[in-house]
């Protein structure tokens, strides 16, 4: 066992009362002390989110109930969080319930789903609730038995001393919710675990197979009304006028009103307000020309070829390597604009009222989102509540709360509970888009070394995330630059799956495939000759460990058979780090029909301790399976500011058919867990392109690949 | 609005609704059986599927007034306690991600079964190609139809 220092002053990280039907109840919050006032409720039923962000209930016959504080969008930590507390807590999984704790908070600094790090940061703050808890009712039974804490022992919920004593967790939850808090509590030794590392379903299995109503669009309140809502149809308009006369006449229509460039339409059913704004007819004009996806191609190329570059890190001297350059490689890898398209449209309820504002739906940032409302509608952040639903997918589009913001100002004006719902077209539309991205990369080599790379970006809207030039080849060559330039565009973007490493794994891992032939080398030994140089690196801001990488691109060599794949099988490798994981693939393709099918895509991935091997199997495979449909098929493409697909008859998400087999393989060992909601995506592109060049002989550098003739025809 | 008998799970349900009305909102609307999803409204996603006389069938692209007397099954009408063969593969293979796709995904291989009990891999990616799951846990999926078959 290891003593583990408290990382936060747990007499002010957690709290512990008795509960008035029985049963101790014990607060908690992440990164952040309690207010020192703040009370436990002694009723079940007032959980007080504002003050803690997660509960345990200890109940007096010893069933114990976690209220997980994460929002759950599909990446399974409303199972792996809760596992992970009653792994220290020493309780049977069959005893636990898991309750989503529901309400956002005003000292929660993460009840927030994005960036694969839920669960990396909830590590050691759950452990650490569950072992103090475990401790305080070892404390209690100590007390009463009149033996030391240490004579003590628990399994399953069950404390024993060495006379033979038994006591039950609920039995003794009443005196510990007296006792003070432990201050140093004993972590288990990795090798002890019970239930992390375990296969465990999904806690709201049952619920989703039977269709109960979890998610944001099956939130009802009584009196509501339906909202449907008239946007721009294209990026860069404004309302100028609009007749609501025939809309008006519709069935069912309650109200028809302007707010801002948008007019909204509420009715009693969702099928009447959606079929009366359609009866809308509305006058758009913009004041500057509307960009289309041909312009905004030529706009980021320019940026390729100017220079207003922003540098991100800069080693040794670029201009040199390429000047005393043999061979210099130089490649140009296009993205385009990508929409989320979670299968759940955007949606929000919110009653607005003199008293309260209410809300409720699918958000992966209640926090966030309810201090935007408050503020917006100037209104005191206390009277703000939120309650979250499961989401339908998430992506990374949940993590704006305009459709929240819709639902708020909606319901302000027409002074009713309102649920803004949002059609796939509306959804497709109006979206925050994963920008259209262009990287440039070129390499320089001397004497068979890679002696200089430099990689530039030019984006819509934003650039990579600092740290992305600190990833793998920082620190492998010398001479290494990494610039970033972007131009404001009036199409709105944002975080997608994987933001910005989704598009950066494909041009890096397809240029270093095609460097390998270039320099005559193994292509995956090239990668391994690059990660000896980083090995013991005093560079503290290089992100990924050579020793992980080594690992897993050796562990999928050896279970892809890279080299030795069967007679008509061409194999494509890429290795990745993002979201503090590393990720190698290999992608098998064959001919069929002189066309390349995807067959196999085999992955090797160190996230650390897995934590629901089960959970995390599902999410490996479904971020292969996406990254190689975005890869292939994904294009939002713009004509005068007006997305051209809404809907999935013009735009292709990848379908069972096109899928492949994923074969997943974890690194095992006892480095605390890391994300996995997102790492998997970025190299499968890649992977799956440099198989492509092995089976044809071309090189795909531009995305979707299904828009290239010479290899789909 | 014209008032219309529903056969929905065994049940008979009378709406006053408009002969436009997509089945889908009379369902979630007018009925609150809120297991049957919403996707795209076109009948690409699947999302909607129900069994109309045993048939999956997107209930997005199909009228209220173009029922009559057909039994309709929804998600919650599939099995008591979710004890259907499919249901229970769903849980043994622990399918879903979000879960927002699957009550189409499992009543489209529910009535695909019951038609081909037996179907080899190709005969289930076929089958499942009109239900989109964007989280795209389709290994899964295949996998759960599969164990489902054997039974």
């Amino acid at each position: 066992m290891d003593t583990k220092k408290n990382t936060i002053d747990r007499r002010s990280f957690l709290k512990a009362s008795a509960l008035t039907g029985g049963g101790l109840i014990i607060g908690f919050n992440f990164f952040q002390a309690c207010k020192p006032k703040v009370k436990l409720p002694v009723d079940i039923s007032k959980l007080n989110f504002h003050d803690f962000n997660g509960f345990i209930k200890i109940a007096d016959n010893g069933m114990v109930t976690i209220f997980a504080p994460n929002p759950e969008i599909g990446q399974g930590v409303k199972t792996s969080m809760p596992m992970i507390i009653a792994e220290e807590l020493d309780v049977a999984w069959e005893n636990v319930n898991v309750v989503q704790g529901g309400l956002d908070t005003d000292v929660f600094e993460r009840q927030v789903a994005g960036g694969s790090q839920s669960i990396r940061h909830g590590w050691n703050p759950l452990r650490e609730t569950g072992a103090t808890a475990k401790q305080m009712l070892i404390n209690a039974a100590a007390l009463r038995w009149g033996v030391s804490s240490e004579e003590c022992s628990v399994e399953n919920g069950i404390i024993s001393n060495k006379n033979g004593d038994k006591l039950g967790y609920g039995e003794v939850a009443v005196e510990a919710a007296a006792l003070e808090v432990p201050k140093d509590v004993k972590l288990k030794d990795p090798k002890d675990y019970k239930i992390i590392g375990k296969d465990v379903p999904n806690v709201d299995v049952d619920e989703i197979i039977t269709g109960k109503p979890l998610f944001g669009l099956d939130y009802k309140r009584e009196g509501m009304l339906y909202a449907s809502v008239m946007r721009p149809p294209a990026f860069g308009q404004k309302l100028v006028s609009f007749d609501d006369k025939i809309a008006r006449s519709k069935g069912g229509v309650a109200d028809i009103f302007q707010f801002g460039d948008k007019i909204a339409v509420l009715a009693n059913t969702t099928w009447e307000a959606m079929k009366a704004k359609k009866a809308l007819t509305a006058v758009w004009g913009n004041d500057e020309d509307l960009e289309s996806s041909v312009g905004q191609d030529k706009v980021l190329l320019d940026l390729l070829d100017g220079k207003k570059f922003r540098t991100l890190r800069s080693d040794g001297n670029i201009k040199k390597a390429f000047a005393e350059a043999d061979k210099i490689l130089e490649r140009t890898y296009e993205s385009p604009v990508l929409p989320h398209n979670c299968l759940e449209p955007m949606n929000f309820f919110a009653n607005v009222t003199d008293e309260k504002v209410e809300l409720a739906g699918p958000i992966q940032t209640p926090k966030g989102t309810a201090e935007r409302i408050a503020k917006k509608l100037d209104r005191d952040f206390k009277d703000v509540s939120l309650e979250m639903t499961r989401m339908g997918g998430g992506f990374g589009r949940r993590l704006y709360g305009d459709f929240a913001m819709e639902a708020a100002e909606i319901s302000n004006i027409a002074k009713k509970p309102v649920q803004v719902v949002f059609s796939r077209e509306d959804d497709m539309a109006d979206g925050i888009y994963r920008p259209a991205i262009k990287y440039r990369i070129r390499a320089a080599v001397k004497n068979k070394k890679l002696t200089g790379y430099h990689l530039k970006e030019a984006a819509m809207n934003s650039n990579m995330y600092g740290l992305i030039s600190n990833f793998f080849p920082a620190g492998t060559i010398e001479n290494y630059q990494v610039d970033v330039a972007n131009y404001k565009s009036d199409i709105t973007t944002g975080a997608w799956r994987a933001p910005y490493t989704n598009f950066h794994a494909f041009a890096e891992q397809s240029f270093f495939d095609e460097l390998a032939d270039l320099m005559e080398v193994d292509k995956v030994q090239l990668r391994l000759d690059l990660l000896q140089k980083v090995k013991g690196t005093t560079d503290k801001r290089i992100q990924y460990s050579a020793e992980r990488m080594e690992d897993v691109i050796n562990k999928v060599i050896e279970k892809s058979k890279w080299g030795n794949a069967k007679n008509g099988v061409f194999q494509g490798f890429s290795a990745y780090y993002c979201h503090n994981t590393h990720v190698a693939e290999v992608a098998d393709v064959v001919m069929e029909s002189g066309v390349p099918v995807l067959k196999k895509v085999t992955c090797a991935i160190d996230c650390g301790i897995v934590v629901n091997p089960l959970g995390a199997l599902n999410q490996v495979e479904g971020g292969v399976i996406d990254g190689i449909g975005h890869a292939m098929y994904g294009n939002l493409e713009f004509i005068n500011g007006a997305p051209q697909s809404v809907n999935f008859d013009s735009y292709r998400l990848i379908r069972m058919k096109e899928t492949p087999v994923v074969e997943t393989y974890f690194i095992e060992n006892d480095i605390a867990p890391t994300g996995l909601g997102e790492p998997a995506l970025p190299p499968a592109g890649p992977a799956y392109a440099n198989a492509i060049k092995a089976a044809t002989g071309i090189r795909l550098t531009k995305q979707p690949f299904i828009e290239n003739k010479d290899v789909f025809g | 609005m014209s008032k219309y008998d529903l056969k929905v799970n065994g049940k008979v349900y009378s709406v006053d609704v408009s002969a436009d009305t997509p089945l889908l909102w009379v369902l979630r609307d007018h009925l609150n059986l809120l297991g049957t999803k919403y996707g795209c409204g076109i009948g690409q996603c699947g999302a909607c599927t129900i069994h109309l006389d045993g048939e999956a069938v997107k209930s997005c692209l199909l009228t209220v007034s173009l029922i009559g007397g057909k039994a309709i099954t929804t998600i919650e009408g599939l099995s008591e306690n979710g004890t259907h063969p499919v249901q229970k593969a769903w849980k043994e293979i622990d399918v879903p991600q979000c879960g927002y796709c699957q009550a189409g995904q499992i009543m489209t291989a529910s009535a695909f079964l019951e038609k081909n009990p037996n179907p080899d891999k190709e005969e289930i990616r076929e089958a499942m190609h009109g239900n989109i799951c964007r989280c795209a846990s389709y290994s899964r999926i295949e996998r759960a139809v599969t164990k489902a078959s054997k039974k």
